[in-house]
């Protein structure tokens, strides 16, 4: 379960930071997530609930998912466009030297605590 | 309510793991050892393809493999019989990919003196080895035929981090709508660096082009 993985990761992190920060109870971890980054949110909230409430730090600690939408760039013709709805070709002018401008991070933007 | 206070820390997942992965790869780059990463689907032939390829190798090059299977250590003693190589089992615990931590820990069970190049036989799935560097010099894949040409389409992370694609069971090519040619042109949208070489692990056809590449890879990384 690939989601599951990636949240001993998240956890790991946002322990790391805590105790950087002398933070003795996180409430919510606020996560960028890329429409093309492979991971269901969905999956990633159910597995977070599992898993962060076997930590004491995070007991009760809310998952926040932000959607970073997915935008390729085209090198032919120099546009962009949402790589979901139109994938590697590009729309304007049919070429396909495009690449991913964003939309496949899996990142933690920031931590929440009262 | 009590006051909500932000701490901003924007910081990839996989930032830690990249870090590890580099301090592996450099460690491994002193000690004179190149480790390949091998990923795939179940079932395409990474064992066959093994063995095949180290039968060629051994003589020239003192090797070792890893072998990552979930729950059994079928393929490691097929490997150590097949060859008499050294051939170990690593645990995922459950995981469905291997980082870098762990292919550290795996290779302290490696008896490392003399040995040039050590074969990572990865989890087989074509999304989440992708994701994590293992410390590996390079990454390589096998797909084989029956799976399909358009695979380079639908899995597109994990053919940018190949440098190397294996088209495996040539033999049943008659009998599967597989475009070779299109196959390639898909890999080179992924990656316009990457080699596929063809090979038919069963009868041993084309590996030979694998073990050449895998030797002047391992000669390029001791110098
Ligand atoms: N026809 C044909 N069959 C092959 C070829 N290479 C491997 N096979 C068969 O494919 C099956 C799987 O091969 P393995 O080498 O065990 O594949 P693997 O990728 O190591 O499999 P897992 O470790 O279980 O993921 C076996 O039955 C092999 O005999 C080939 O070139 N042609
Ligand atoms: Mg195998
Ligand atoms: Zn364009």
């Amino acid at each position: 379960m690939h989601e599951l993985g990636i949240v001993f990761y998240i956890i790991r992190d946002v322990k790391q930071a805590a105790e950087q920060n002398g933070v003795e109870h996180v409430s919510a971890v606020v996560m960028n997530i890329g429409e093309v980054s492979t991971i269901v949110p969905e999956y990633l909230t159910d597995c977070w609930r599992w898993a962060a409430d076997k930590e004491e730090m995070l007991k009760g600690c809310e998952l926040k998912i932000l959607t970073v939408p997915a935008i390729t760039h085209c090198d032919s013709c120099g546009e962009q466009y949402p790589t979901v709805k139109f994938g590697k070709k590009c729309p304007h002018c049919g070429s396909d030297k495009t690449w991913l401008l964003q939309g496949n991070e899996v990142e933690i933007k920031e931590i929440e605590v009262t | 309510m009590d006051k909500v206070k932000v701490i901003e820390i924007k910081k990839s997942v996989f930032a830690d793991n990249d870090r590890d992965a580099d301090s592996l790869r450099s460690e491994l780059k002193s000690k004179g050892v190149y480790l390949l990463n091998l990923m795939s689907s179940p079932g395409s032939g990474k064992t066959t393809t093994l063995i095949r390829t180290i039968n060629l190798l051994k003589d020239k090059l003192r090797i070792a493999v890893m072998e990552a299977d979930i729950d059994s250590d079928v393929d490691a003693v097929k490997i150590k019989e097949a060859t008499g190589i050294q051939s170990i089992q690593l645990h995922t615990g459950g995981m469905c990919h291997l980082d870098a931590e762990m292919t550290r820990q795996g290779l302290d069970n490696v008896m490392l003196e003399g040995v040039d190049l050590v074969i990572l036989e990865n989890v087989g799935n074509l999304v989440c080895p992708a994701e994590f560097d293992t410390g590996a010099v390079r990454n390589a894949m096998i797909l084989s035929v029956p799976e399909g040409d358009d695979k380079p389409l639908k899995y597109p992370l994990m053919f940018s981090v190949c440098d190397l694609v294996i088209i495996n069971k040539m033999d049943v090519l008659p009998y599967f709508n597989f475009d070779l040619e299109k196959c390639k042109e898909y890999v080179k949208m992924r990656n316009p660096r990457a080699r596929v070489i063809p090979i038919c692990a069963l009868n041993g056809e084309g590996v030979e082009a694998f073990a050449d590449w895998l030797l002047e890879e391992v000669t390029n990384w001791k110098q």
